[in-house]
């Protein structure tokens, strides 16, 4: 079924590149990394890691207000710092004074939620191996911590998912609220995704051997793994009447690979399905497609995959290009923060080069871009692939 | 309105194993036995697959397979909806316990079996399912927001789906901090054409109470789990009754359907 018309009508992101649109927005357009050597507190103190991050600064001071505070926890504190950049609680208070709180709709992904308390929580334990009392699973931990944590501060009482399918999860947001939009269940909704550092992704990662030690450099021949971002992204899509300018949501593909937990299809099946999906829902053939941002995490499976995936869909010439070198990989947020740098590519005319890659693998031939390129564009894709083998490809169309 | 054909289902639940066993005790024609639950043992998955899932992952699928083959759908045709309100906490306690180790000492198959999505990509291998899948919670109102999930997909692509909904009981570590005391699972495909088990009509988000259970047992159960939300719904299929009911959503709401 083709989308019905849908606008982002606000949007804003926040990650290593700073706080809010215009940071990201600079620094995409300097070619200025957001990416440092790992200086995550809690990791510095453990075993060892060799590692870049992207990470997010000042979440320390971030407080959450005196009721919610039960929901305490990294995630939380950078979903508030995200909220609050670029008018984005103002205009969503606008939408509920407009629709009613019942009719907007909030759906958000996340994949490792705030599991720095529990981390934190079991290394506080006690003699007998008890968690620290002022300890609280559900409102930290659990997968739903942060959607509840956005519908009580934004007073929102509509339709809630909280979407979990690792790297896929903020980009699958789309199409859950277009889904209940296109049913009735709400009129708008409010999407996004957070991910904050925790030492879980970053040992994790580290026991699959697809951390690197330098800046991720995605496509490059030198290429040896990711590293971990934070980020925090939410957009606002309403009907197109209502929402006067903003990106059109013109169509999105989900699929599984059924293949293997952590490891893509080697010929890119489930992730030429995605897209192909996006395309029909779009009504537009490959061609119509201006520009992509790849999910191009850096490690050597996952883009040979996305490679051959898109030479299937759209031969060689569609420019293309993965922005982890600048925010590193936000893995639950990857789906928004790209989606948005994707709108923003649209709106200026700008399509970001792979920062930090020298030189493209020999036999990888999809059009990633090295250099930026100036350019007006019509139609734009983000792809987002997950562990698991959680594919999901969106399209969105110049404002106007 | 939303309107669907409930082909199949499937339920896991201490001391009921299936849905062909539950269906007396739904009917209050037997107690319900109680006792543990006894994880089930997906077929669909090699052994070797088995061997490194977790029981949270065996019940959603073991549930699944259920209601597959009620339905007499293949596996491999359905798009799914997989919703936990709090994930896999037994392999949250053991990633936290051995990140509390000085050497961190992380399996690589502990870490892919951590994201929420783990019992859908197992699922989808075992089922060779490439159809979309989602994963996800909504707290308390985890069975109702994967409802509402599963018939708006239904609405829009006119294709059948199945929903899981499933948690287990809390770690040790992690009982006193949250909510989860029970372990219970069930699934159900829903389809847009007219024959099966009963007619399942969505009448939206509501104020009001959720509908409760004549046995009290069940009722503990329900408030146990938040995929045991499901079981008012449950009752009427398995009494094959016409029944307006409202499941619990977030706060004073409800989600209102009609069964029939």
């Amino acid at each position: 079924m083709p989308v019905q018309a849908l606008r982002l009508s606000h949007y804003t992101v926040s990650n290593a590149l700073g706080h809010g649109l215009a940071a990201s927005w600079q620094a995409l357009r300097e070619g200025r990394s957001g990416l440092r050597p790992l200086d995550y507190a809690p990791v510095l103190s453990g075993r060892p890691l060799q590692t870049w991050i992207g990470r997010v600064e000042g979440l320390e001071a971030v407080c959450l207000p005196p009721a919610l505070a039960d929901y305490d926890c990294r995630n939380n504190r950078l979903a508030l710092l995200g909220l609050q950049q670029d008018g984005f609680e103002q205009a969503v208070a606008v939408l509920r004074e407009r629709l009613g709180a019942a009719r907007i709709g909030l759906f958000l992904g996340t994949s490792t939620s705030g599991i720095e308390e529990t981390e934190s929580a079991f290394a506080r334990r006690d003699a007998q191996g008890c968690l620290p009392a002022g300890y609280r699973y559900r409102q930290t931990q659990g997968p739903f911590s942060l959607a509840d944590f956005c519908r009580q501060y934004l007073g929102l009482c509509g339709p809630v998912q909280l979407i979990s399918t690792a790297c896929s999860s903020s980009l699958k947001v789309f199409a859950a609220a277009e889904r209940h939009i296109a049913a009735g269940l709400c009129d708008a909704a409010v999407v996004g995704g957070v991910d904050s550092l925790c030492q879980s992704t970053l040992y994790g990662f580290n026991s699959l051997e697809l951390i690197s030690a330098e800046p991720c450099r995605p496509w490059d021949a030198q290429r040896n793994g990711i590293n971990i971002g934070e980020g925090a992204g939410f957009a606002i899509l309403q009907r197109s009447g209502e929402a006067g300018q903003g990106p059109r949501l013109l169509g999105y593909g989900e699929s599984s690979d059924a293949w293997h937990m952590s490891t893509p299809h080697p010929e890119g099946d489930g992730a030429v399905a995605a897209m192909q999906q996006a395309l029909a829902r779009a009504g537009l053939e490959a061609s119509a497609i201006d520009y992509i941002n790849l999910h191009g995490t850096s490690t050597p499976s996952n883009d040979r995959a996305e490679d051959r995936a898109v030479l299937r869909v759209f031969g060689n010439n569609t420019p293309c290009s993965s922005t982890k070198g600048w925010t590193g990989h936000t893995l639950g947020a990857a789906g928004i923060t790209e989606t948005v740098f994707a709108a923003l590519a649209l709106e200026h005319g700008y399509m970001p080069q792979t920062l930090n890659t020298r030189s493209i693998e020999p036999g990888l031939d999809a059009g990633v871009l090295l250099h930026p390129r100036e350019q007006s564009l019509q139609t734009v894709m983000s792809n987002s692939f997950g562990f698991g083998g959680s594919n999901a490809s969106l399209i969105l169309g110049r404002a106007g | 309105m939303i309107q669907a054909t409930v082909m199949g289902l499937g339920l896991a639940a201490p001391g009921l194993d299936d849905w062909a066993q539950a269906l007396p005790c739904l009917r209050g024609e037997q107690p319900w036995p109680g006792g543990a639950l006894s994880v089930p043992s997906p077929t669909l998955l090699p052994a070797n697959e088995r061997r490194r899932t977790t029981p949270l992952i065996r019940l959603a699928m073991g549930v699944a397979e259920q209601a597959c083959a009620q339905a007499g759908i293949a596996p491999a045709e359905l798009a799914c909806v997989f919703a936990s309100a709090e994930g896999d906490t037994l392999i949250v306690e053991r990633l936290c316990e051995a990140l509390s180790l000085p050497e961190k000492p992380i399996s690589p198959t502990q870490f892919h079996n951590s994201v929420h999505n783990a019992p859908a990509g197992y699922w989808a291998i075992a089922a060779q399912a490439r159809q979309p899948s989602t994963s996800i919670s909504a707290g308390p109102a985890s069975f109702a927001a994967g409802l509402l999930e599963a018939l708006s997909y239904l609405q829009a692509e006119q294709a059948p789906v199945l929903l899981i909904a499933y948690d287990t009981a809390l770690p040790l570590s992690l009982a006193p901090h949250g909510d989860v005391q029970q372990s219970f699972g069930c699934a159900m495909v829903l389809a847009p054409q007219d024959e099966g088990l009963a007619q399942l009509a969505c009448l939206g988000l509501a104020s009001g109470k959720p509908s409760t259970l004549a046995q009290p047992e069940w009722e503990v159960l329900r408030r146990a789990n938040p995929a045991a939300e499901a079981l008012p719904l449950l009752a009427a299929l398995a009494r094959g009754e016409s029944a307006q009911l409202a499941l619990r959503y977030l706060d004073e709401a409800v989600l209102q359907v009609q069964v029939g």
